[in-house]
């Protein structure tokens, strides 16, 4: 069986500091995998060279298959990315916003595709305001729309409900969850937000120094450390670590 | 009123000024390239008073000349700035486009963006000042292309420099065309230079364009040589400025500054 997702003995060093040491793992169809570990673990940049925006220095990320270092714009096709430090142009409404990354996507009928994104993350009632006037709770869905308008298969999330109002991050993250599940998406998921990772993964990574230091279910995380929830086992694991 | 707070206020310039080697350049850098560029303009007026007798049409169609170079090259690199500015960088650069996608499309829009701002300047100096830049005739064509050539090619040495530095490069990219003012010969002839600026400037496509530009409007005669040469020069540079900007985007790839950039 081939995972969307393969990532194998992945390393980045700058000038002499190792930021990812050699992680391998694999993410499955229809999976939401959790990336977890403190600032600094190296989350971001592990993200980066599964997009290619970052050149390993050892290792492979395969995306169905094949190398996202050798055919980089294809397979950038099949993905997209939301973070909460990287947003749209202000200045441009989001219909604009979104016509734009439609087309840099290469979508055929990109206003339809405009339309179901609307619909669906409850965009309507501000197509035509200027990106910059919506509150951070709106940005966030016009950014999720951004990371859906090519209907991508592999979806990265960099803390997707970062600074966000508890309805507003509860309607994300139900979102999320029934895309993983209608779309047959796969999805790493990087979060601070214990419980969001709990109710959303099935699969968690730990991260911590640029290692991969555990993994498992959240379920079983909790059991083999012993814990009462996953934010304990990661204060536990971020107090002393052991190589995976 | 509080001496700390003034002191404060200062310090948070002082140490950003301080450990910024292009912040420092930047200041020294403006004052030396006007007073170089109107040192040689008042040196060439006060030896040759009688060189043009057109001096207004002159001066105003070289200004016009290269107000088009350096809008062509500032609006090239605008574009690029402006997705540092609105931290929409690595959403372009996780989109599927190919680097010549990106400098197609940057070429593109910089010259709708310079003729938007240069097409009303063309039109005013006519009802004011009584001068058509259109008197240059069809050599003005190959003058204006020539010019947005080169100023292209600016623009991507530019770009290169803010993929591969991010915005520290900003104050490069607003005077790297000052710095070429002087040695561009734009308001008098090369001869007006020392010898050893005048070897730089031969270098340059600029000394040819506005040779050219002069030779027509005071003495009515069209030198196609120095359109081929401004054009030679300019294809050898935009070569290099295309290979340094994949250059610099593979590097910016391997240094991760396409991750970080906006931040």
């Amino acid at each position: 069986m081939q995972y969307p997702i393969v990532v194998k003995n992945l390393s980045k060093n700058y000038s002499n500091k190792a930021a990812v040491k050699n992680i391998n793992f694999k993410i499955n169809q229809n999976e939401i995998l959790g990336l977890l570990g403190p600032n600094g673990c190296g989350k971001t940049t592990t993200i980066a060279m599964m997009l290619g925006l970052l050149k390993p220095t050892n290792g492979l990320v395969l995306i169905d298959g094949e190398d996202i270092e050798k055919k980089r714009i294809q397979l950038l096709h099949k993905m997209n990315f939301i973070s909460p430090y990287i947003e749209l142009p202000k200045k441009l409404t989001v219909k604009e916003n979104l016509i734009v990354y439609g087309k840099l996507y290469g979508v055929k009928k990109v206003l339809l595709r405009i339309d179901y994104l609307s619909e669906k993350l409850r965009l309507t009632e501000f197509l035509n305001k200027k990106t910059g006037e919506l509150s951070s709770g709106q940005k966030n869905r016009v950014s999720l729309a951004k990371a859906l308008i090519n209907d991508p298969k592999i979806l990265f999330l960099d803390e997707p409900t970062a600074s966000l109002d508890p309805e507003t991050g509860d309607f994300v993250r139900t979102f999320i969850e029934k895309l993983s599940k209608e779309r047959e998406m796969s999805i790493l998921l990087a979060s601070h937000n214990m419980d969001e990772v709990k109710r959303l993964c099935k699969n968690v990574l730990m991260m911590k120094d640029g290692l991969l230091i555990d993994r498992g279910t959240p379920n079983d995380l909790i059991k083999k450390h012993g814990k009462i929830n996953l934010e304990e086992v990661f204060l536990k694991l971020n107090r002393t670590s052991n190589e995976f | 009123m509080s001496f700390n707070r003034i002191y404060g206020l200062f310090l948070r310039h002082f140490f950003l000024i301080k450990s910024s080697l292009p912040r420092i350049l930047d200041l020294i850098y403006w004052p030396t390239i006007q007073i170089i560029l109107w040192g040689f303009i008042s040196l060439f007026f006060s030896t040759y008073s009688n060189y043009y007798n057109n001096t207004l049409g002159v001066i105003l169609t070289c200004a016009i000349l290269y107000d088009f170079l350096f809008r062509s090259s500032i609006s090239f690199n605008m574009l690029f700035l402006e997705e540092i500015w609105s931290r929409n960088f690595t959403n372009l650069f996780i989109a599927p486009m190919r680097i010549s996608e990106i400098i197609i499309s940057l070429v593109v829009t910089a010259l709708i963006r310079t003729l938007i701002g240069l097409v009303p300047a063309i039109l005013i100096t006519s009802p004011l000042f009584g001068i058509s830049i259109l008197n240059l005739g069809i050599p003005l064509f190959f003058l204006f292309l020539s010019l947005y050539i080169f100023g292209i090619t600016l623009g991507l040495f530019v770009s290169s420099g803010l993929l591969r530095y991010g915005p520290a490069f900003e104050n490069i990219a607003w005077s790297s065309l000052f710095l070429l003012a002087p040695l561009g010969c734009i308001y008098y002839p090369i001869e007006i230079l020392p010898d050893m600026l005048q070897t730089m400037a031969k270098a340059l496509p600029l000394v040819y364009i506005f040779e050219e530009a002069r030779s027509i409007l005071v003495n009515q005669y069209v030198d196609y040589s120095n359109i081929k040469d401004a054009f030679i020069l300019n294809i050898f540079y935009l070569f290099i400025g295309i290979l340094l900007f994949y250059y610099s985007f593979r590097q910016a790839r391997k240094k991760g500054s396409l991750i970080n950039i906006g931040e």
